[in-house]
C-alpha cells in the first residue's frame, strides 16, 4: 500500500467506528482527540481494526503512534507498505 | 472445543459483551437459565397483549446527531445506529411529594427552573450542585463510595429538596438502602435528570430484537434453558461451565452477569460461604390496561415518582409484603412517539412500589394469588393520591412481583438493582472470571449495556 493508501484504510476505519463525524475536514498533523469525539474506548477500536482487518498486532506501548492521521501513517507504513490494497 | 469467552446470563450487559467479542473473531458463547432473553429487561404476551418487565424508560437519552454522551458512546462500541432503538422523548414527568411538585423533562433547565420557584434560597445552590455532578469523573471505589446523602448535605440547605432529587433516582438505580453511593448518585442523575428518558415505540422488544439480531450476525451462539449450575475452577483460574443438565463448556474466560454473590457461590466450594452481601431491594408492579388514553384522563406524565410524606424513605419493608408509600407511575403512552407511529394500541399504567422477598416467597400459591389482588388494589389507592382517578377505566391487570424478578434475573432476594456494594473492576478471587451487569455498577438499559462492553473491553480484547 502507499501512503494515501494507508491513510485511506485509517479513514474508513474511522468512519467505521465514528460514524456520525465528517471526517472530510481532518487535519492530518492534529491529534484525533482534538478534532474527533473520541474516547479511550474508541482508540481500542483502532487497534482491534486493524487486528481484524490486517492482521496486524500492535503491542500496548505503541498506542501512543496512533494519536494523529499522519502519526497513525507513519508508524504503520513499514509494517503495511508491502500489502496489497483491497 | 474451547471458546474464548463464554458469557453468563442473556440480559442486556451479557449481551452487549457478547456483541463485542464475536465482532472481534472471538469465539463466543451466551448462556442463559431462562427461555428467553433480556434478563430483567424483558417481555411478555398476556391474554393478546404486549407487556414490558423492567423497562419504564430508556435513562441517557441522545437526540438522533448528538455526538457525545453514554448512549452515543455504546452505539458506536457495538456499531449500532441510532434507528437500532429509535426513542421518543418522554413527554415530562414529575417529582410529587405533600405539597410540592417539581417536574422535569430532557432539558435540565426546567428542573433548574422548578427547583427555583418551590424553592428560591436554594436556586445557586442547585447551579453549584449541578456542576458538581458534572465534574464527577472517579471511578475510584473510595470516591465512588461516599454517602450521597452527606455531599448533598453540603450543597443544599433545605432537606425536602434533598429528599425530592433522591428520590427517582434511587427509585431509578440504588441498591443501597436509605443512602447511595456519591459516583452512583452522579451517573444516575446525569443519566436521568440531564440526559433524560426516552423509549421505544415497540418498547424493550425492538431493542432486544437488535441486540440479538446483531450478535448472531457476527457468528455468536445463543443457549437457552442452559442455566450453569458450577463454575469450574482450578487454582486461581475459572476453566469453565456445568449446566444444569450437565453439560460441560470450557473456555478462557468467563464473564458473569450473574451477580456477585450469586456468581461467588457458583465458583465456591460446596462449603464455602460467599462473604459479600446480596441486595434486600425488590418491587412489586402493577399493570393496569385502561379503555381510555391515559391523558384523556388526566394522567398525562411520563412518570411520576410519589412520596407521601417530607422524608423518603428507601429500604425493605419492615414487616408487610410491600410499602406503598413511595412508588412510581410510568405510562407508555406518554412518550412522544413520531407521526408514523401514532399511538400505542394498548392503554397502560403501570405502579411500582418496594417489597420484600421473603415474605412474597413464604406465600402458597393460593395466598399468593390473593395477595397479588390485595396489594394491586392497595398500589393503585397510593397511587390516585397523586394522580387523578383511573380505575374505573380499567380493563385488564397484571402484577409482578419479588419472585417474578428472582425468575427473570436469578438474583437473590429479586433484588432488582443487586447488591450494595458495586465492584467497579470486575474482578473476582478468579483470574479470568469477570462481574458484568448490575454488580460492575453501571444500572439501567444503557448502563448495563455499558457494562458489558467496559468489561469485555478491559478483560476480553485484545486476546
Amino acid at each position: 500500500m502507499t501512503t494515501a493508501e494507508i491513510s485511506e484504510e485509517i479513514l474508513d476505519i474511522l468512519s467505521d467506528i465514528a460514524p456520525d463525524e465528517d471526517l472530510s475536514g481532518l487535519v492530518a498533523d492534529k491529534p484525533f482527540r482534538e478534532q474527533l469525539e473520541l474516547d479511550s474506548m474508541d482508540f481500542l477500536d483502532i487497534v482491534m481494526e486493524l487486528r481484524k482487518r490486517h492482521r496486524i498486532q500492535i503491542p500496548e506501548a505503541d498506542y501512543t503512534h496512533l494519536a494523529s492521521l499522519s502519526s497513525t501513517v507513519a508508524y504503520l507504513e513499514p509494517t503495511m507498505k508491502d500489502m496489497v490494497k483491497k | 472445543m474451547i471458546y474464548d469467552t463464554i458469557i453468563i446470563g442473556a440480559g442486556l450487559s451479557g449481551l452487549a459483551a457478547g456483541i463485542r467479542l464475536a465482532y472481534y473473531e472471538q469465539r463466543v458463547c451466551i448462556l442463559e437459565r431462562h427461555y428467553t432473553i433480556g434478563g430483567l429487561n424483558s417481555f411478555y404476551r398476556l391474554r393478546g397483549r404486549d407487556y414490558d418487565v423492567g423497562l419504564h424508560a430508556v435513562t441517557n437519552y441522545a437526540t438522533k446527531g448528538t455526538k457525545k454522551g453514554p448512549m452515543v458512546r455504546l452505539l458506536r462500541q457495538l456499531r449500532l445506529s441510532w434507528e437500532d432503538f429509535s426513542l421518543a422523548p418522554q413527554v415530562g414527568s414529575t417529582i410529587a411529594f405533600p405539597n410540592v411538585r417539581l417536574n422535569f423533562n430532557n432539558d435540565i433547565r426546567l428542573l433548574e427552573s422548578e427547583v427555583a420557584a418551590a424553592f428560591p434560597g436554594e436556586r445557586d445552590n442547585f447551579k453549584r450542585l449541578l456542576s458538581q455532578i458534572l465534574d464527577y469523573d472517579d471511578l475510584n471505589q473510595d470516591v465512588f463510595e461516599i454517602s450521597a446523602r452527606q455531599v448533598l448535605a453540603n450543597t443544599l440547605h433545605d432537606p425536602l429538596l434533598i429528599e425530592m432529587l433522591l428520590c427517582p433516582v434511587m427509585w431509578y438505580g440504588n441498591a443501597r438502602e436509605d443512602d447511595m453511593d456519591w459516583g452512583q448518585f452522579c451517573i444516575m442523575f446525569r443519566a436521568l435528570y440531564i440526559e433524560g428518558m426516552g423509549r421505544p415505540y415497540a418498547g424493550i422488544r425492538l431493542i432486544l430484537k437488535n441486540l440479538i439480531r446483531k450478535f448472531r450476525s457476527l457468528g455468536g451462539e445463543l443457549k437457552l434453558r442452559a442455566g450453569v449450575s458450577r463454575i469450574r475452577v482450578e487454582d486461581d483460574r475459572a476453566v469453565g461451565v456445568v449446566l444444569d443438565n450437565g453439560q460441560e463448556l470450557a473456555a478462557k474466560n468467563i464473564l458473569s452477569s450473574a451477580g456477585a454473590v450469586e456468581t461467588a457461590r457458583l465458583s465456591s466450594a460446596e462449603n464455602e460461604t460467599p462473604s459479600q452481601a446480596a441486595g434486600q431491594l425488590s418491587f412489586v408492579e402493577s399493570l393496569s390496561v385502561l379503555d381510555k388514553q391515559p391523558k384523556s384522563l388526566g394522567c398525562g406524565r411520563t412518570i411520576v415518582f410519589f412520596n407521601d410524606s417530607e422524608k423518603f424513605h428507601w429500604r425493605k419493608p419492615a414487616s408487610e409484603l410491600c410499602d406503598v408509600r413511595t412508588g412510581v407511575i410510568c405510562s407508555p403512552n406518554n412518550f412522544e412517539y413520531s407521526a408514523d407511529d401514532g399511538e400505542l394500541a394498548d392503554n397502560m399504567i403501570r405502579i411500582t412500589a418496594l417489597a420484600h422477598f421473603d415474605h412474597w416467597r413464604a406465600l402458597n400459591e393460593e395466598s399468593y394469588r390473593l395477595e397479588k389482588l390485595r396489594w394491586y388494589d392497595q398500589l393503585s389507592a397510593s397511587a390516585v393520591r397523586f394522580v387523578p382517578d383511573y380505575r374505573n377505566r380499567v380493563i385488564d391487570t397484571d402484577m409482578f412481583t419479588p419472585t417474578t424478578i428472582r425468575r427473570f434475573t436469578g438474583h437473590d432476594n429479586g433484588a432488582i438493582y443487586g447488591a450494595p456494594h458495586k465492584q467497579l473492576d470486575g474482578a473476582t478471587r478468579f483470574k479470568n472470571l469477570y462481574l458484568c451487569g448490575t454488580d460492575q455498577g453501571y444500572l439501567g438499559i444503557i448502563g448495563a449495556l455499558v457494562s458489558g462492553v467496559s468489561m469485555a473491553n478491559r478483560y476480553c480484547l485484545p486476546v
